[in-house]
C-alpha cells in the first residue's frame, strides 16, 4: 500500500488524464505535482481551485492542456507568470481554460463526490463568466427558484497530501482541509503523499481519515508539501512564494531553476537539498 | 498629529465602519488589515472569515495567504472548501464581504478576472475566486481600491462580479456610497480635494451635496495597526 512515489505516477497518471492535485493553501501536493514534471506526464486537464505554483510550473514546463480553476494568482503575492505566459502569449503552448468561481467548483466537487451528475448553487448571478463557462440554470421543482448548476467534476486522478499514514494506507489529515476529501472520493484513482509512516494513528482534533480502501497508493514524501505546508509538521514558506514571482518571470530564469531543482533532482529530499545549496529560503 | 500612510487610512476608516459582532468574510491585503484592526479596536467579537474555512480567526500577525496556519490555530471552527461556501455564505450566515478588483464600474461592479478580450487577454487577472458568490451571498460588500483612471472605469473589460449589495468604497483619497443610483463621492481624506477624486476617476464622478472629510486616524487606532502589520512580513 505505501509505494514510491515515482512508481504511483507512474502507474496512475496517463498522458491525456484529466489530474487535480488539491489542497487549499495547506497540504498542496507539490512533491507528487514535481514527479509528473519529472516523468513528463503530457496533454494533463489540470483541475484545481487555486492554481498555485505547482500548477505555474506544470504548465510553464509543458504537461498541461487544459485548465479548470478558479482563482490563478501567486496568493498575497501577484500573478503566475508561467499561467499567464501560456493563456496571453500561448507559450510554451496554448492552455485551453474552463474558469469557475469557487463556490461553483466546490459544489462540482462536492457532486463529484456524491456519484451525482451535477451540483447546483445559488450562483454565477449577472456576472460575464456564465457565458463562458459550463454552467446551466436549472429551475427548482419545489419552488421555482432558477439557481446554477455546474457539471461534477470527475478526475482520472486526484493527488492530495496529507500529514501522515498507518502501514495499511489509511490517512489522516487535519488543519485547513480544503477540498481534498471530496477530490479523493470524486476521483477515479487516488494517490496521497505524506509527511511521515506511522504504526498506528492516534487521535487529533479535527482530524480527518481517508480509508485506505479509496486511495489507490500512498507514497512517503516528506516536505512533499513545500513552499505550502503541512500543519503540525513546518510553517508556509512565504518568502519562496515572494522569491518565485522573480524565478518565474523570466522563461529562461524558470527553465533553469526547474532543470536545477526538479528536472535534475531524484525526489523530494534531493529537491529540498537543492534548495538548500542554492541558499534559497525553505 | 501623526504621520500616516494612504494605505493606513484605507484600513482604518473600513475598520470604523465594522459593528462590533459582525461575522466578516475577508480577503488577504487590506480588507485583512481592516477586520483584525477592527477587532483590536472598538469590535472585538467580530468574527473573521477567510475562505480556506478558518471561522472565528484571531491571528495575531497578519497572514500572507488566506489558509496561513494561524488562521487554523486560532480559529473557532475549521471547515472544508465546499461546507464553507454552501453552510456559510450560501446559507446567509455572512454581514459584511470584502472585494478587491482591477476595476470597479459606477455601479460598484467589479472585474478582476482579464484586461482585454476573455478569449484574448491583454493581461490575465487571477479571476474571482469567491467574489462572484461572496457579492451575492452577504448582507452588504465593502470593496477597497485604490482610486485611479485605469481602475475606476467607465466600462469593464469583464464583470466579475455585480455591485448590487456594495455599500461602500474606501479608496486611498475617500469613500464612494451608492447614491442617486451609482456611487458618489461622501467623503474626502484629510488633504485630498474633491477634484483630485474626481480626476483619478474616469467617469464623471458625483459628488455628494454634504461630502465631508474622513477623521484622521486616532493614536490609538495607529498604534493598533502597527502592532498589527509589525507582527507580520511583507504588508
Amino acid at each position: 500500500m505505501i509505494v514510491p512515489l515515482a512508481d504511483a505516477i507512474r502507474d496512475l497518471v496517463r498522458d491525456g488524464d484529466t489530474v487535480a492535485l488539491e489542497g487549499f493553501t495547506h497540504l498542496i501536493p507539490h512533491a507528487a505535482g514535481h514527479e509528473v514534471i519529472r516523468q513528463g506526464k503530457r496533454d494533463l486537464a489540470l483541475v484545481r481551485m487555486t492554481p498555485d505554483l505547482v500548477y505555474d510550473q506544470l504548465i510553464g514546463i509543458g504537461c498541461a492542456r487544459k485548465l479548470v480553476f478558479s482563482w490563478g494568482g501567486n496568493p498575497g503575492v501577484g500573478s503566475l507568470h508561467r499561467l499567464r505566459d501560456a493563456v496571453e502569449r500561448g507559450w510554451p503552448r496554448p492552455l485551453e481554460l474552463e474558469e469557475h468561481s469557487h463556490a461553483g467548483m466546490a459544489a462540482a466537487y462536492a457532486a463529484g463526490a456524491a456519484n451525482l451528475p451535477f451540483g447546483v448553487l445559488r450562483g454565477y448571478l449577472g456576472g460575464d463568466l456564465s457565458s463562458h463557462t459550463r454552467v446551466e440554470r436549472v429551475t427548482c421543482p419545489f419552488t421555482g427558484e432558477k439557481l446554477a448548476a455546474v457539471a461534477a467534476l470527475r478526475p482520472d486522478v486526484g493527488i492530495v497530501h496529507a500529514q501522515r499514514a498507518d502501514r495499511q494506507g489509511n490517512v489522516q489529515l487535519w488543519g485547513i482541509l480544503g477540498v481534498q476529501k471530496e477530490t479523493v472520493l470524486a476521483a477515479a484513482r487516488a494517490i496521497v503523499t505524506v509527511e511521515e509512516v506511522v504504526d498506528e494513528l492516534t487521535h487529533r482534533p479535527g482530524a480527518i481519515v481517508l480509508p485506505h480502501w479509496l486511495v489507490d497508493a500512498v507514497s512517503l514524501a516528506p516536505g512533499g508539501a513545500h513552499p505550502s505546508y503541512a500543519h503540525g509538521y513546518y510553517d508556509r514558506d512565504n518568502e519562496f512564494y515572494v522569491a518565485w514571482d522573480t524565478i518565474s518571470r523570466d522563461r529562461e530564469a524558470f527553465e533553469a531553476w526547474m532543470k536545477r531543482h526538479v528536472l535534475n533532482t531524484a525526489d523530494v529530499s534531493e529537491y529540498r537539498r537543492s534548495l538548500d545549496e542554492a541558499g534559497v529560503a525553505v | 498629529m501623526s504621520v500616516y500612510a494612504a494605505d493606513e487610512m484605507m484600513a482604518v476608516e473600513a475598520a470604523r465602519r465594522l459593528d462590533e459582532g459582525a461575522v466578516v468574510f475577508v480577503g488577504i491585503g487590506l480588507p485583512s488589515v481592516a477586520a483584525n484592526l477592527a477587532r483590536r479596536t472598538h469590535a472585538p467579537g467580530c468574527v473573521l472569515i477567510y475562505e480556506s474555512g478558518t471561522i472565528g480567526a484571531k491571528p495575531e500577525r497578519l497572514p500572507l495567504s488566506i489558509g496561513d496556519g494561524e488562521l487554523a490555530d486560532t480559529a473557532d471552527s475549521v471547515v472544508s472548501v465546499p461546507e464553507m461556501f454552501a453552510y456559510w455564505l450560501q446559507g446567509g450566515r455572512v454581514d459584511v464581504g470584502f472585494l478587491g478588483a482591477a476595476q470597479i464600474d459606477r455601479h460598484g461592479n467589479l472585474n478582476s478576472t482579464v484586461i482585454g478580450e476573455y478569449d484574448q487577454p491583454t493581461v490575465r487577472l487571477p479571476g474571482g475566486g469567491g467574489a462572484p458568490e461572496i457579492a451575492t451571498g452577504v448582507r452588504d460588500v465593502f470593496v477597497m481600491l485604490r482610486q485611479t483612471p485605469r481602475a475606476f472605469v467607465e466600462e469593464l473589460d469583464f464583470t466579475t462580479s455585480v455591485g448590487d449589495k456594495v455599500r461602500v468604497v474606501v479608496t486611498d483619497l475617500g469613500i464612494l456610497e451608492p447614491r442617486y443610483g451609482e456611487l458618489t463621492l461622501t467623503a474626502v481624506h484629510p488633504g485630498v480635494s474633491v477634484d483630485e477624486a474626481r480626476a483619478a476617476t474616469a467617469w464623471d464622478l458625483r459628488v455628494a451635496e454634504d461630502v465631508r472629510e474622513t477623521q484622521v486616524p486616532t493614536d490609538d487606532e495607529l498604534h493598533a495597526l502597527r502592532s498589527l502589520k509589525t507582527k507580520g512580513k511583507d504588508l
